[in-house]
């Protein structure tokens, strides 16, 4: 199985993308080894979410975060879902469950927010990487809105980075199969 | 909008709440029977995440997110809420009491009670409530309820957690929500239970599993045992009846007092129990894990069946042969025998310290222990059970004797490193068998060992699964076996037996009485087990009473998982071979594993507290056994943690059970003289008599079958509802007011110090050094000390009690912190840490800022990279304290990192620095 992105290389990987100057230090705490910023006046910051939204706003950015109440709201309750669920170690059943809410989820839907690219997206694809990397052709046209949205964020400019590219089949192979 | 509440779920109070406090209140939907709260705004948008709706109304407010306001957010969502739901469900689901639940929140509300000191503001970003206040209190409340449940010392989060129940949306949201408790715990018990949390964990369950995500995935754990008990009932009219019938039975409730009988004896027509602990190996200083894994459980249940008056006899002793012992002799430079006479003196007075009820401490060199294997032996050999075979080993000439694993080094035949043991290789990791290691070499002699074929007898384990099977069905059946003995039996038996070799080429091991094995003797593990009936033959020459009495004796033998099959499939195998009549094990009690802090204990790293060590730290030795048998490892492994042994040292000990048998010794004392007032028994009086009574009895139930660490919880929720009573009543008040007062302040004092005497009986087991103060204080006669099936009026009206005084002494954190340091431990987890995450050494001064190349200063910090360099050498050859040289180091490092940026290269970030 190929391995997930640590949080704070994660991290590194949107300061990049956000096009910030780097030189911020991470750590992690824990057992879960949650980043945390180290800053130079008080304790830091700790948490995937907290430290992404903080770079956003950093590099002056906010509309990753959305702009409307509701638009921000969303972004906060997929930021939520990608910390609390998709969080590196989960089973096999666990990722089944994933997919399939995001699959029913992104039905309708270009991003996760709807029609505007936001950190939700940005986030939840470094987050699914590995499992996308190891799913099979069947998986990932059964997940298709999944494999749509995914291949549509690694092609956004700047995000992939070093990240393998995740190739997805144009035309369908298993028509039958559900 | 449409805001969908189902009203049992944990996370339904903060989404009411923040609505609650939006501009234009949305009114609720209550009842739904969905997973989660969720608001579906006019958009058609659907919230599915109680955090992002309060978000949602909070923007609405006008009030956007900050870094610290997500921080508390995102905390809430993956570290508070699945422990708060860990806690809710052990409470209302499996019925444990508060405090149990409430551990499991420890390190967080911590946590929060330091950012609130810290901060020094009233909430817990910013100067107003904020989504943060609301979402943590909404988390908190159903567990908490109100802020008394908070233990005393978190001062500043038990007045948030109050000014946030009385502001007003919170209010409101928790007087909708009236039924919560149940609603919730049919809410709970519908879900699959979460992952245990054990103390400090900070693993957890993902418990927002939204709406969309795995909705009724029903899985229960199959059997687990909480299930069976249900939540803690009210009792019933017939409990209350039966608990004041035996209340004004008095001292004859109580079992006659015992009359100690040496050497103690089976006795036809009684219950004789017979406790083993596994025989700890002499030349380890036994750590932590294994006296509450053996020692200090078998104890702990001995003392409880004399406590019952059955005829209890408990032995152990110190395993002394075995090569471990003779290379460990040869170490020190002393004969075997001079090792284990020392060790053996060592284990004895870790075990006396601990207060260890041993009927007898033996040892394995004896002549009773030869004795007794060379019969079973001779058995086995008659009956056709050994086998003989030829095994290659390493053989020294100039020694003149086969050599151990541990006694030969060499080049690993995978990695060729060239100082492999003759076990495994130090580099690769592989196991390896002595005989393939090239170029092998004697340990002691340096001389070349030669590959000798030698003759070896073997147990015909395969022989003997037939007798065995069918005695594991029979025991099985009527006995009580740990979950873990009873899968890692079965794993055994499905994996099939081979035949098990029995001699070794040693000299420190009981003589093979055969010919041509006379210069081998037997292999521990056969050896071993046999000791407890030599010990006990060292004990008393009828020691066959005990032993080949299977009839009358019913057998415990206690120990760590990892000695399972040794007790349940080769031992047993070797007696049911020997066919004698043996005395086979009842009840087989394993226990898990106990950690350190976030580690194992290791000698060899020097971590963790070592029996001989416990007692320098200045913690009495009673103490240690509430917090060991606190943590027992039973069901699932275990943390020893030093902040934790602290907090139930001040919460459990000192103001739970300490201040409730105080309090009712002192009011006896203060208001009556010293003499227990006349009782007159009121229905509130009579329903708390029900309600400890019912606790005795759970308390007998979990006892009778080994579930040390559940009865213990027992007698803390006695002194808990004792506490509560003394508390309603207020018997100080009382004593002060008229004459209907004073009696009834008479009534609640008599029954409370009549409480305290029980507790005195019930704690005998656990802590018999506190049990006999509070038996000394109270001054209760011995015959009324015993342990009766309910509360019983033992100390009457016009008893006279002794002096009261304190019974456990507070911990304070900087002694236990110094402790810690000492002896060891992980990183501080986030609930005792009193800094920031550890940051970094301070920003050097900025004369790093002079251009690149600047000749003078590459020339300054060249020398004072080199004189640092020198100093963190000097101090690693030291052996300096660790934290010492991490600093210096860490200086190390800050100067090269000026000194690559003054010479223009980029400075190399040192990867790896923070190994775990």
């Amino acid at each position: 199985m190929a391995a997930a992105v640590r949080g704070t290389e994660e991290l590194e990987l949107l300061e990049r993308l956000l096009g910030l100057p780097g030189g911020n230090k991470y750590g992690v705490q824990g057992e879960r080894k949650v980043p945390v910023l180290q800053t130079n006046n008080g304790p830091g910051l700790m948490g995937l979410m907290t430290i992404a939204a903080h770079l956003v706003r950093q590099a002056r950015k906010e509309q990753l975060l959305g702009s409307s109440a509701e638009e921000k709201a969303v972004v906060q309750q997929w930021l939520e879902y990608r910390v609390t669920r998709v969080n590196g170690g989960s089973s096999k059943e666990d990722t089944r469950t994933i997919l399939k809410d995001l699959n029913m989820h992104l039905e309708d839907k270009v991003y996760l927010a709807g029609n505007i690219f936001t950190l939700a997206d940005i986030l939840m694809y470094y987050g699914l990487h590995h499992i996308m990397v190891d799913l099979t052709v069947q998986e990932k046209e059964k997940y298709l809105n999944v494999s749509r949205w995914f291949n549509h964020i690694q092609h956004y400019p700047g995000v992939r980075q070093h990240l393998s590219n995740v190739v997805f089949i144009k035309n369908r192979l298993y028509t039958n199969a559900h | 909008m449409l805001l969908r509440v189902p009203p049992g779920a944990p996370a339904a109070l903060k989404v009411l709440a923040a609505a609650g406090a939006a501009p234009a209140p949305v009114r609720p939907h209550l009842g739904d029977p969905a997973e989660g709260p969720e608001l579906e705004l006019d958009s058609g948008t659907v919230l599915f995440s109680a955090n992002a709706i309060c978000q949602y109304f909070y923007l609405c407010r006008g009030e956007e997110p900050t870094d610290l306001t997500t921080q508390w957010l995102e905390w809430e969502a993956t570290e508070l809420q699945p422990a708060v739901v860990a806690a809710l469900y052990l409470r209302l689901v499996q019925g444990r009491a508060g405090p149990d639940a409430l551990g499991l929140l420890q390190h967080l509300l911590a946590h929060l009670e330091q950012h609130l000191a810290r901060s020094g503001t009233a909430h817990l970003a910013g100067d107003a409530v904020s989504v943060a206040d609301v979402v943590v209190w909404g988390s908190l409340f159903p567990v908490l309820q109100d802020d008394t449940s908070l233990p005393s010392e978190l001062q500043v989060l038990r007045s948030w957690f109050r000014a946030m129940s009385l502001w007003e949306p919170c209010r409101d949201a928790a007087a909708l929500l009236p039924e919560a408790p149940r609603e919730l715990r049919a809410h709970l018990a519908r879900r699959p239970p979460p992952l245990p949390t054990p103390q400090g964990a900070r693993g957890g369950v993902p418990a927002g599993r939204g709406r969309l995500a795995g909705a009724g995935a029903a899985r229960r754990s199959p059997g687990s045992p909480q299930d069976e008990e249900g939540p803690e009932r009210a009792p019933s009219d017939a409990d209350v009846a039966a608990a004041v019938e035996m209340w004004a039975r008095g001292p004859a409730a109580l079992p006659p007092p015992r009359q100690p009988r040496a050497p103690v004896l089976p006795v036809e027509g009684e219950r004789n129990v017979l406790i083993t602990s596994a025989l700890p190996y002499v030349n380890n200083v036994p750590h932590l894990g294994n006296i509450i894994g053996c020692v200090l459980s078998a104890d702990t249940f001995a003392r409880y069946c004399r406590l019952r008056n059955w005829n209890t006899l408990f032995v152990c002793g110190t395993d002394e042969y075995g090569t471990a012992t003779e290379t460990r002799a040869l170490e020190e430079g002393l004969s075997p025998q001079q090792l284990c006479d020392r060790y053996h003196a060592l284990h004895a007075d870790i075990y006396t310290w601990f207060r260890i009820s041993f009927d007898h401490f033996g040892r394995t060199t004896t002549p009773q222990q030869t004795r007794i294997a060379q019969d079973i032996f001779q058995r086995l050999l008659a009956r056709g059970f050994l086998l003989q075979d030829t095994l290659e080993q390493l053989r020294c000439e100039s020694c003149g004797r086969y050599l151990a694993d541990r006694f030969v080094e060499g080049t690993c035949p995978f990695c060729a490193y060239a100082e492999a043991r003759g076990d495994q290789c130090d580099r690769c990791g592989k196991l390896i068998n002595a005989v393939e290691l090239k170029d092998p070499r004697c340990k002691v002699c340096r001389g070349t060992p030669t590959v000798t074929p030698t003759q070896h007898l073997f147990l015909d384990l395969p022989k003997l699964e037939g007798r065995l099977e069918a005695w594991l069905e029979r025991t099985w059946a009527a006995g009580d076996w740990t979950a873990n003995a009873r899968h890692i039996t079965r794993t055994w038996l499905r994996d099939g037996l081979k035949p098990r070799c029995i001699t070794r080429d040693l000299t420190w091991g009981t003589p093979v009485p055969l010919d041509g094995f006379r210069d081998k003797v037997f292999y521990v593990w056969f050896d071993a087990p046999i000791g407890y009936l030599s010990i006990t033959a060292d004990y008393t020459e009828h020691w066959e009473r005990w032993w080949k009495n299977p009839q009358q004796v019913e057998l415990y033998n206690f120990m760590a998982k990892d000695n399972v099959p040794f007790h349940s499939v080769v031992f047993p195998c070797s007696l049911l071979g020997a066919d004698d009549n043996y005395t086979l094990v009842n009840h087989l009690i394993a226990t898990e594993y106990l950690n350190y802090e976030d580690g194992k204990f290791s000698k060899s790293r020097g971590v963790g507290v070592f029996g001989d060590m416990a007692k320098d730290t200045g913690i009495p030795a009673d103490v240690w056994r509430f917090y060991l048998l606190y943590l027992r490892p039973e069901g699932q492994d275990s943390a020893f943690s030093w902040a934790d042994l602290l907090l139930k040292n001040n919460s459990e000990l000192l103001n739970n059970l300490g201040n409730f048998i105080n309090r009712a010794g002192m009011f006896v004392c203060k208001f009556f003289g010293g003499v227990v007032p006349a009782m007159a028994l009121t229905p509130e009086d009579q329903r708390l008599l029900a309600r400890v009574t019912l606790e005795v009895r759970q308390y007998h139930q979990l006892m009778e079958k080994v579930r040390i660490r559940d009865a213990l919880r027992c007698v803390l929720s006695i002194s808990r509802h004792g506490n509560q009573y003394i508390q309603v009543n207020e018997p100080w008040k009382r004593i002060k007011g008229d004459e209907r007062d004073r009696q009834r302040a008479g009534t609640v004092t008599g029954v409370a110090v009549n409480v305290a005497a029980a507790l005195g009986a019930l704690l005998q087991p656990f802590v018999p050094g506190v049990s006999a103060a509070i038996q000394a204080q109270l001054r209760i006669p011995p015959e009324r000390c015993g342990l009766g099936p309910g509360l019983t009026c033992t100390l009457p009206a016009g008893h006279r009690v002794g002096t009261v005084s304190p019974l456990f002494q507070k911990l304070e954190p900087e002694q236990v912190e110094a402790l810690r340091q000492r002896f060891g431990g992980g990183q501080v987890s986030g609930a005792q840490a009193k800094q920031p995450p550890p940051a970094s050494a301070p920003p050097p001064a900025p004369t790093a800022a002079a251009a690149p190349g600047d000749p003078k200063l590459i020339q300054e910090l060249t020398e004072q990279v080199a004189k640092q360099g020198t100093l963190v050498r000097q101090l690693k050859a030291a052996q300096v304290e660790k934290a010492q040289v991490d600093a210096q180091v860490a200086k190390l490092l800050e100067l090269k990192q000026q000194l690559a940026l003054a010479e223009g290269r980029s400075p190399e970030v040192p990867k790896g620095k923070r190994k775990k």
